[in-house]
């Protein structure tokens, strides 16, 4: 049994979500492979190659993976499938886009967003904006699946495996990758973070926005957001939290200006410490806080920034 | 260019879901049932370039059971063309429902499909990416903008990291974000007219599709509750409680 865990990466560091991919391939048992596909990404491969766990890493050095385009870096992985019982990504976009492309290349039905390995062959995953639970078993040969990353500790450092460069397939060439607009910021990678700091549309503006910035800035935390605030075009798209944004569970998650909609909750229930900060005592959001403030946010965050 | 939407029956996105004791599932008898949010944007998306003169004709495709023909109906009356209804069981695994839409892809000769990104209730995020890499066609997922020009797209997908603009040559096979457009609510005329819409129903069989599971959910329970929190009356009282209870800060 070995587990090929497919990198995500931007070709010079390893995205923090492969070291949580790489817990759940230990937890299957058998080795673990990391497949580095990227473009100048020596790097990243070197980083890989530490990581406690980590029997071997592929390192495949080409232009046509220098942006992570899916369709490319799925077909190099279907080459190499042959040789692996389990085949894992992060469920980050990048693994989401291209994960399942192997999974039908392969004839294999997909586990997506696993949050447990139960044996070599079942798995729990939620479903119902996680809701529900479902324990899911698979009777395919080879095992697709993407891992939520809050599901599983990081690997840490202390491993040396060797890294074995190989060739891909030829590029398909098909899809070009014409432009980028990426969220440039010193605050902590939302999706990683110890401490969040999230506004809703209570928070009624983008300018006002600065109140929540200020808030995690005095926290050293990430900024998240509703729907409803990112919608609204308070906030870009990347900072949505919630069944159909990010993912997280960090120590603190501090919770201003958002009613609570089960959507929202998807996102950030399993958060360590839950604070909510709503006007409306009947928010559902306090249903699930461990510290709930009554209080007009415009006052109250302003107060906490002063108070910390 | 015909443009296929495949689209998905699930429980309403603002009911709450009561997971059965048994563990068998989730209650879904006298349950409120909607299109896919996703899927709506989806078929929002095909109508606009009906409307622009790029489509010529949108057809709805869901795999399914009868009882998914009623959400099938608010589909034609945002605006589909026509309805096509693979009849099988509701719990068809993704991998076999993109089998199933290729083949309705290829008899109907299709140049462009629209999906949602993820239904909200099994929230798989794969039966997209699956079409595309069984078609051979080009792929684009969580788009939130399309733009066609002539024998290439330009989409721009949202990425954990932000936005990302991708070229990619026609056919294609698009996934849908939650920005992309809003949907339009069906009006009264064309509720009534949707129901004299051609509604056709293909059987499994007649796909050449096996359908048959590669996986078992052996069991659905309830997450884990978070126990209740207290409220506190003051900001001070709120920083005491992280430093000193929940020692976070
Ligand atoms: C298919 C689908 C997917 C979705 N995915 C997501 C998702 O991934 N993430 C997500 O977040 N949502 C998602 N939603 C949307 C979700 O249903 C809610 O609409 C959304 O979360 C509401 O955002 P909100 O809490 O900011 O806004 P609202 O519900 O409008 O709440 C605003 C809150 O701010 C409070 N408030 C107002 N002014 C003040 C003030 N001055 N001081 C203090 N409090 C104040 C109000 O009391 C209220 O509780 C999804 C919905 C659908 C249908
Ligand atoms: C009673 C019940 C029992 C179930 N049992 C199982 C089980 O044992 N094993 C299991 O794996 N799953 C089971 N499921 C889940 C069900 O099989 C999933 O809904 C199915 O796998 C499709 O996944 P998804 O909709 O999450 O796909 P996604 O990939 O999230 O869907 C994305 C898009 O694909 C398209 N699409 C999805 N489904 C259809 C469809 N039917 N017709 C047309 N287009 C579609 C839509 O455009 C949708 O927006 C069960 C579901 C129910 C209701």
């Amino acid at each position: 049994m070995t587990t090929l865990v497919i990198a995500h990466h931007d070709n010079a560091e390893l995205h923090a979500s492969t070291l949580n991919t790489v817990t759940a391939a230990t937890q299957v048992g058998g080795d673990v492979h990391v497949l580095v596909a990227g473009s100048g990404a020596g790097a990243v491969a070197e980083q890989a190659s530490q990581v406690a766990g980590v029997a071997k890493v592929l390192h495949a050095d080409a232009e046509q993976f220098k942006d992570g385009v899916s369709v490319e870096v799925a077909n190099l992985v279907v080459s190499l499938a042959g040789d692996y019982s389990h085949i894992m990504a992060g469920s980050t976009t990048s693994g989401k886009d291209m994960l399942p492309r192997v999974a039908a290349l392969i004839d294999s039905s997909q586990i997506s967003d696993i949050m447990s390995v139960e044996s070599a062959d079942t798995f729990k995953r939620p479903i119902y904006a996680g809701n529900a639970i479902a324990t899911v078993q698979s009777s395919d040969a080879t095992k697709v699946i993407t891992v939520r990353p809050t599901g599983f500790d990081a690997a840490e450092n202390g491993g040396s495996a060797e890294v074995a460069a190989i060739e891909g397939p030829a590029a398909v060439g098909s899809t070009s990758v014409v432009g980028r607009e990426l969220t440039v910021s010193e605050r902590p990678d939302l999706g990683a973070a110890d401490i969040v700091v999230s506004g809703g549309r209570g928070v009624g503006s983008a300018e006002n926005f600065k109140i929540i910035e200020g808030l995690a800035d005095k926290l050293g935390a990430a900024v998240g957001a509703s729907r409803a605030a990112v919608d609204a075009g308070y906030m870009p798209n990347d900072y949505q939290v919630g069944q159909t944004g990010k993912v997280v569970a960090p120590n603190l998650y501090v919770a201003v200006g958002i009613s609570g909609a089960i959507q929202h909750l998807a996102g950030m229930k399993d958060s360590k410490v839950i604070v909510a900060i709503n006007k409306d005592e009947e928010a559902p959001i306090f249903q699930v806080a461990d510290y709930g403030l009554v209080a007009d946010l415009f006052e109250a965050v302003p107060e906490l920034v002063e108070a910390l | 260019m015909k443009v296929l939407v495949p689209v998905k029956r699930v429980i309403d996105a603002y009911v709450s879901i009561r997971v059965k004791s048994d563990g068998s599932g989730v209650d879904t008898d006298n349950v409120k049932m909607s299109l896919n949010p996703f899927c709506e944007i989806a078929l929002e998306e095909a109508i606009r370039l009906k409307e622009a003169g790029t489509a010529t004709e949108v057809v709805l495709v869901s795999v399914g059971s009868a009882d998914i023909e009623t959400v099938m109906r608010s589909g034609l009356a945002m605006g589909a063309d026509r309805a096509i209804r693979v009849d099988a069981d509701n719990d068809v695994e993704p991998l076999a429902i993109a089998k199933i839409l290729k083949h309705v892809v290829e008899t109907e000769e299709a140049g462009l499909v629209i999906t949602g990104k993820q239904s909200i209730d099994g929230d798989n995020n794969q039966t997209g990416q699956m079409l595309s890499a069984l078609l051979g066609w080009s792929q684009a997922t969580f788009a939130s903008e399309v733009v066609l020009e002539g024998d290439s797209a330009k989409v721009t997908r949202e990425i954990d990291g932000g936005l990302e603009t991708v070229a990619i040559p026609m056919p294609a096979v698009i996934t849908t974000d939650l920005r992309l457009n809003e949907p339009r609510y069906p009006t009264l005329p064309n509720i009534m007219k949707a129901k004299k819409k051609p509604l056709d129903v293909i059987a499994l069989a007649d796909t050449g599709v096996d359908a048959a599971k590669r996986q078992t959910i052996t069991n659905v329970s309830p997450p884990e509750a978070r126990s209740a929190g207290v409220m506190v009356g003051s900001v001070a009282e709120l920083v005491d409680k992280l430093k000193n209870e929940a020692k976070v800060i």
